[in-house]
């Protein structure tokens, strides 16, 4: 589940080639933008069907937590 | 729940209107560089918009010039029109209603019921509905069902988050009863829990204008504006937009067994073209069958469905039979699709004023 997180991810944030760590805090990156974060929740939604509220989602800082907040609403 | 299926009702014709004036979001300074200023039209597919900035154009005006139109194309007797509404959320007057107003400029029958509805986005989806189950009965059988905004009046110049999304129109669309033929299928939908998600904070009588209301914040992005303007809060209503709506759609299909890929022309409420391609793509529709006319026009609130369908399907709707899908999802938060079939109908060229 941990691979295909991350791959997503960088997909969707267009970071092929750059090292993501768990412990990041992905509104640092410099991709980081408006855009990228409607395209994130298009990719929970399509590739996970979940759908995090803009408020529970302001409180997941790193992709660490993301991640786990996917495992969280996935394992039913 | 949520379904309604009206029987004996006709979509007869569609007809719209526009500001003459243009506004082009290449040269909008608010975006940006020239950098961000491609991307954004890359991403939302928003070239430019007709707007009444400047001019004392309303939305009861366009509104008026579409319906004008419409009843002179159908051949109508203005006497014999049963019904009017009026769906917008930019009225002349807090009271009297606009249909009232519209009544009279139309020169239609004192005995012509009418009603304003106060939608945004879901509004012509919703303004079927209502018309179609007033017609219903055969009671009243002809109606009028105008849907305009002037969107761009309710946002901040500097509010680079929804300003340059938005454009102005009015239409109208005409509903007959017509013994025994199918009718239209509807599925609407309301959240309320959502109703912060796009919303103008002051001015209404929750809380009633104060000075402070004309005060101008700025926010996170830089964008700045007043409690009398726009707040919408992007990301929610994207994750609404693209969840709810392929919902909705499925949900109409199922309940009456409509086989969506026989369906023609799936007319989306024309939010922006990031979304909209994440509902199709959702959905599974292949990109002809999906027409935009965001990319002239921008978003224009209730009346989107029918200025897509008169700016893109005209040819098509006057000459042959249709099959049309339509969905729409906005403020409120209201949602809702609408399947209807067309076999020739009066669709005039886009009127701008």
């Amino acid at each position: 589940m941990e691979t295909k997180f991350i791959e997503l991810f960088k997909e969707v944030l267009e970071l092929e080639d750059k090292n993501v760590n768990l412990t990041d805090e992905f509104r640092q990156y410099d991709e980081w933008d408006s855009l990228v974060y409607l395209s994130i929740i298009a990719m929970l939604d399509d590739e996970y069907d979940i759908v995090i509220e803009t408020d529970e989602f302001k409180k997941i800082l790193t992709v660490g937590d993301l991640m786990e907040e996917v495992k969280k609403r996935t394992s039913k | 729940m949520g379904f309604q299926n009206f029987k004996n009702i006709k979509v007869q014709g569609f007809a719209a209107c526009v500001p003459k004036h243009i506004e082009n979001n290449e040269n909008l300074n608010l975006l940006g560089d020239s950098e961000q200023i491609i991307k954004f039209i890359e991403t939302t597919g928003i070239k430019q918009r007709h707007t009444v900035k400047g001019q004392s154009i309303r939305t009861s005006d366009m509104c008026l010039v579409a319906a004008e139109k419409l009843l002179k194309e159908l051949n109508w007797n203005k006497n014999d029109v049963d019904c009017l509404l009026f769906v917008s959320q930019t009225s002349d007057y807090i009271f009297p209603a606009t249909s009232c107003i519209l009544q009279d400029k139309l020169g239609l029958s004192n005995d012509c019921f009418t009603m304003d509805i106060s939608l945004g986005c879901s509004g012509w989806i919703h303004g079927m509905a209502t018309i179609s189950a007033l017609l219903q009965n055969g009671g009243f059988k002809k109606g009028l069902l105008l849907a305009g905004d002037t969107s761009t009046m309710t946002k901040s110049p500097f509010d680079k988050s929804s300003y340059p999304l938005f454009g102005d129109a009015g239409t109208a669309t005409a509903i007959e009863f017509v013994e025994g033929v199918d009718g239209i299928m509807v599925h609407t939908s309301t959240d309320g829990k959502g109703h912060g998600a796009i919303i103008i904070p002051d001015g209404g009588f929750r809380n009633f204008y104060s000075p402070e209301s004309e005060i101008y914040k700025e926010y996170e992005d830089g964008s700045r504006r007043n409690n009398l303007q726009t707040f919408m809060d992007g990301a929610a209503v994207f994750t609404f937009g693209i969840t709810k709506g392929p919902r909705s759609v499925f949900a109409l299909a199922e309940k009456y067994n409509l086989n969506l890929a026989e369906i023609d022309y799936f007319v989306f409420h024309q939010a922006n073209k990031f979304m909209v391609e994440k509902i199709r793509n959702k959905i599974k529709i292949p990109s002809e069958k999906v027409p935009y006319s965001l990319d002239e026009y921008g978003n224009t609130s209730c009346s989107s469905i029918p200025l897509t369908i008169v700016t893109r399907l005209s040819n098509k709707i006057q000459n042959e039979k249709l099959k049309i899908m339509t969905c729409a999802f906005g403020v409120g938060l209201s949602w809702g699709s609408i399947y209807f079939e067309t076999d020739g109908i009066v669709c005039p060229e886009i009127i701008m004023i």
